[in-house]
C-alpha cells in the first residue's frame, strides 16, 4: 500500500432513499479519511439512469462499485455503515486511522 | 412506494377479478381462468417441485397466445440455465426471447461484499426501464428467497417485499412471485421470511414433491386466491413433455357429457344377451376377480370384438408383455395380432413405464390420444393402483381415469383382480372402481367335487335390464361359451357335475319320450277298436231300428183291422158302445 494510488468509485443510488443517502456520506467519510486527494466518485441515480444500472447488473441499491485501481472491479452493497468489511473490500486495511 | 393500487379502482366493477391465463393444463380449470391478472401470485415449493417450470410457462403462454410480453427475474439459476433446461418442453424459446420474452440474470455475485442495509430500488428501476422499452405485461420473480436472505433482519425483508408488491400493482403486472419452502407445512417457512406474503398476494399456491412409499408424488394446492372460487383440494400434476399439467378429477361441466345409446358388444353373444345387447358406447366397465378366473380373456374377447367393428383400440397390460397376451389369448381362439399388423390394436405393456400413478395415466392418456383409441383396455387396473402409493391417490386416479374416457366418450373396459379371500370394501381401489363403472361383471370359482370352474355374474349394469344368472364360462381352444348352470336342491352344479346332469335329463328325456310313443300306439288301437266297435253297434241298432218299425206297421195294421171287425161284429150285434180293450189283447 504504497498511498499514491488514484482510486476511481461508481456509486449507484436509488435517488434520495435511505440507504443511498447513507452510503454516499459515508463514502465521502471513508475517502476524506483514507484517500485525501486521489479519489474520484461517480453517483448515478437508478432512477434516472435504469439503463446503465441494468448495464451494470445492479439490482440492490446502493452499490458501490470499485473501479480503480486493478485488479478486479470490486462490488460493495449496502449503505457502507459497517467499516470492516468495506476496508477489507476496497484494500485499504493496515493504513492506518 | 407511490402506488395507489390502480388496479383496485380500476376492477371495483362487481364481477370476478380478470384473469391471466397461464395455459397450465388443469390450472386454469381449478381456478376458473388462470391467474389473478394486474395481481401477484405468490408460488412456494421444496427444491425440485417445479416453480421455475410453472413460472416459464405462464410467461410463455402470455407471450405466445396473447403476445403479452414478459420478463423473468432470475435469482437463483442462470437464465441460460434456465432455457437449456427449459428446452425439452419444445417451448421454442429462442424465438420467443428474440420477441416478447426478456430474461434478467439477478443473481448475487458469489464473492458480494455487504456493508450496512440496501434495497431493491435498484432493480425496480432496471425493470422499470425494461418494461417501457418491451411493454412487459407479466413479469416473474424466480426465488426471491435469494435475495431476501441478504436483508439484515425480517423488518427490512417485509419492507423489501412490501415495496416489491406495491410496484408491481402500480404497473399492474401480473407478477409470480416463487420462493421455496420446506416441508408440508408452508407456515414453518413463515417464520424464516415471508408468512407474511401469503397474507399480502392476491393468490398463493403451493407445489409438493414428496414421496410416499417409495413412490414420488407431485402435488398442487391453491392456498388463497382473493375474490374468486378454487378448487381447494391438493391435486396431483406433473411435469410431462409439455411441461407442467395439473390433474383435474372434473374436467367436465356438468351436462357437458353426450351419452350414447349405441350398444358395442362385449365380444361373447351370451354376455351380450346377458347385458341386454352389450355394453353402452362410452361405459365403463369392470371385470373383476381372482387369479387365474379368465379377466384377461373377457377384456381379450372385447379388444377383438372392437377391431373386428374397425375402432381403435388400445390395450394396455399391467401384467404381461404384449407378445405374451397376444400368444395366451391365441390359445382361446382370440387372434388380436393381425389387428396389430392392421393398426387397429395398439398393446402396450405398463411395465414399461415407471414412475407414479399419475405418471401411468399420462402415458395412457397420452398414448389413447395419440392412437385415437374409441376402446381402451387395462389389464388388471390394481397393479396400478397398488404402485400408486396410497389409496387415496388410486382412488383419485381411478375416478379421473373414468371421468376422462367419459369426456372422450371411449369404452373402457378395465379387469381388477379381487383377492376372495379379502373383504373387497377394504381395497379402496377396487371400491372406488366398481362404485364408478357402470358395469360390473364378477368372475369367480366354484369349487365342487374336486373341480374348479369358473363362474360369471353380472353384479351391476346401469341403465340396462340384465340377466342376474350365474353362468358358467368354459375356455376351449375353439373359444369361449357362457353355459347355463344348474341348480339342484339349492346348489349351482357346473363342471362334470352339469355335465353329469345334463346326461341324465337327456336320457330320462328319452325315456320319456319313448314312453309317450307306446302309450299313444296303445291308444291308438283302442280308438280303432272302438270306433270298430261303434260302426258295429250302429249297424245294429239300425236294424233293430228296422225291426221295431215293421212290428210297429205290423201292429198297427192289425189293429185296424181287429178294430173294423169288431165294428162290424158291433154293427152286425146292434151291441152298445163298450171299452176299448184292444190294448188288453195286444
Amino acid at each position: 500500500m504504497t498511498g499514491c494510488e488514484k482510486f476511481s468509485f461508481r456509486l449507484y443510488v436509488a435517488g434520495d432513499a435511505w440507504n443511498s443517502a447513507q452510503a454516499v456520506s459515508n463514502l465521502g467519510a471513508v475517502c476524506r479519511e483514507h484517500l485525501a486527494g486521489r479519489h474520484t466518485i461517480e453517483v448515478v441515480d437508478v432512477f434516472r439512469e435504469p439503463q446503465r444500472a441494468l448495464a451494470d447488473g445492479i439490482f440492490m441499491t446502493p452499490t458501490l462499485i470499485k473501479l480503480a485501481p486493478l485488479p478486479a472491479p470490486v462490488q460493495v452493497v449496502g449503505s457502507l455503515s459497517q467499516r470492516l468489511p468495506l476496508m477489507q473490500a476496497l484494500g485499504l486495511q493496515g493504513v492506518p486511522e | 412506494m407511490n402506488a395507489s393500487h390502480p388496479s383496485n379502482t380500476d376492477n371495483a366493477v362487481p364481477g370476478a377479478p380478470e384473469k391471466a391465463p397461464t395455459g397450465i393444463a388443469g390450472f386454469d380449470h381449478i381456478t376458473g381462468g388462470g391467474l389473478p391478472r394486474g395481481r401477484t401470485t405468490l408460488l412456494l415449493g421444496g427444491p425440485g417441485s417445479g416453480k421455475t417450470v410453472f413460472a416459464l410457462e405462464f410467461l410463455v403462454h402470455g407471450a405466445r397466445s396473447f403476445e403479452e410480453p414478459g420478463i423473468f427475474v432470475a435469482f437463483e439459476e442462470r437464465s441460460t440455465r434456465i432455457l437449456a433446461n427449459a428446452h425439452s418442453f419444445g417451448w421454442n424459446l429462442p424465438e420467443l426471447q428474440r420477441e416478447r420474452l426478456s430474461f434478467v440474470d439477478a443473481q448475487p455475485v458469489s464473492d458480494l461484499v455487504q456493508s450496512g442495509s440496501f434495497d431493491l430500488n435498484g432493480m425496480l428501476a432496471a425493470l422499470q426501464a425494461m418494461i417501457e422499452s418491451t411493454g412487459a405485461r407479466r413479469i416473474v420473480f424466480d426465488a426471491l428467497d435469494i435475495v431476501l436472505a441478504l436483508l439484515a433482519d425480517p423488518a427490512a425483508r417485509r419492507a423489501e417485499t412490501y415495496r416489491l408488491h406495491g410496484w408491481l400493482l402500480a404497473h399492474e403486472l401480473t407478477a409470480v412471485i416463487t420462493a421455496k419452502a420446506f416441508g408440508d407445512d408452508v407456515f414453518l417457512m413463515g417464520q424464516e421470511s415471508f408468512g407474511f406474503m401469503q397474507f399480502m398476494v392476491d393468490c398463493a399456491v403451493i407445489l409438493n414433491h414428496k414421496v410416499v412409499l417409495g413412490v414420488s408424488q407431485r402435488n398442487l394446492r391453491v392456498q388463497k386466491y382473493r375474490g374468486t372460487n378454487f378448487d381447494e383440494n391438493e391435486l396431483p400434476f406433473l411435469i410431462g413433455k409439455d411441461g407442467f399439467e395439473v390433474s383435474v378429477a372434473h374436467p367436465l361441466e356438468r351436462g357437458s357429457l353426450t351419452v350414447s345409446k349405441e350398444r358395442v358388444s362385449s365380444g361373447l353373444e351370451r354376455l351380450d344377451t346377458m347385458l341386454g345387447g352389450g355394453y353402452y358406447r362410452g361405459v365403463s366397465a369392470l371385470i373383476t376377480g381372482s387369479p387365474g378366473t379368465a379377466k384377461t380373456t373377457l377384456v381379450g374377447l372385447f379388444a377383438q370384438a372392437a377391431c373386428q367393428r374397425g375402432e381403435r383400440t388400445l390395450f394396455v397390460s399391467f401384467s404381461s408383455d404384449p407378445n405374451e397376451v397376444i400368444r395366451d389369448l391365441a390359445s382361446v381362439g382370440i387372434r388380436l395380432a393381425r389387428y396389430v399388423k392392421n393398426g387397429h390394436l395398439r398393446m402396450v405393456s405398463a411395465r414399461a413405464i415407471s414412475g407414479s400413478a399419475e405418471l401411468y395415466l399420462a402415458h395412457i392418456m397420452s398414448l389413447a390420444k395419440e392412437h385415437k383409441a374409441r376402446c381402451l383396455v387395462i389389464d388388471p387396473v390394481s397393479t396400478w393402483s397398488s404402485q400408486s402409493g396410497t389409496h387415496l391417490s388410486a382412488h383419485r386416479i381411478s375416478e379421473r381415469l373414468i371421468n376422462w374416457s367419459k369426456v372422450e366418450g371411449i369404452t373402457l373396459l378395465c379387469s381388477c383382480l379381487v383377492d376372495e379371500r379379502t373383504v373387497p370394501s377394504e381395497d379402496s381401489t377396487f371400491r372406488q372402481i366398481s362404485t364408478l363403472a357402470d358395469t360390473w361383471i364378477h368372475l369367480s370359482y366354484l369349487v365342487q367335487s374336486g373341480e374348479r370352474n369358473r363362474a360369471l355374474s353380472i353384479i351391476k349394469s346401469r341403465g340396462t335390464a340384465h340377466s342376474n344368472q350365474v353362468r358358467e364360462l368354459i375356455l376351449s381352444n375353439k373359444g369361449v361359451t357362457l353355459a347355463d348352470t344348474y341348480s339342484a336342491g339349492g346348489e349351482v352344479l357346473m363342471g362334470t357335475l352339469r355335465w353329469q346332469k345334463e346326461g341324465a335329463e337327456r336320457a330320462a328325456a328319452e325315456t320319456a319320450e319313448v314312453a309317450r310313443k307306446v302309450k299313444r300306439v296303445r291308444l291308438d288301437a283302442e280308438e280303432a277298436e272302438l270306433e270298430v266297435r261303434l260302426r258295429a253297434l250302429g249297424v245294429e241298432l239300425k236294424a233293430k231300428k228296422t225291426e221295431k218299425a215293421l212290428l210297429m206297421r205290423a201292429t198297427a195294421t192289425r189293429r185296424g183291422e181287429t178294430s173294423r171287425k169288431r165294428t162290424r161284429m158291433e154293427v152286425l150285434r146292434g151291441a152298445d158302445v163298450a171299452e176299448d180293450k184292444d190294448g188288453d189283447r195286444q
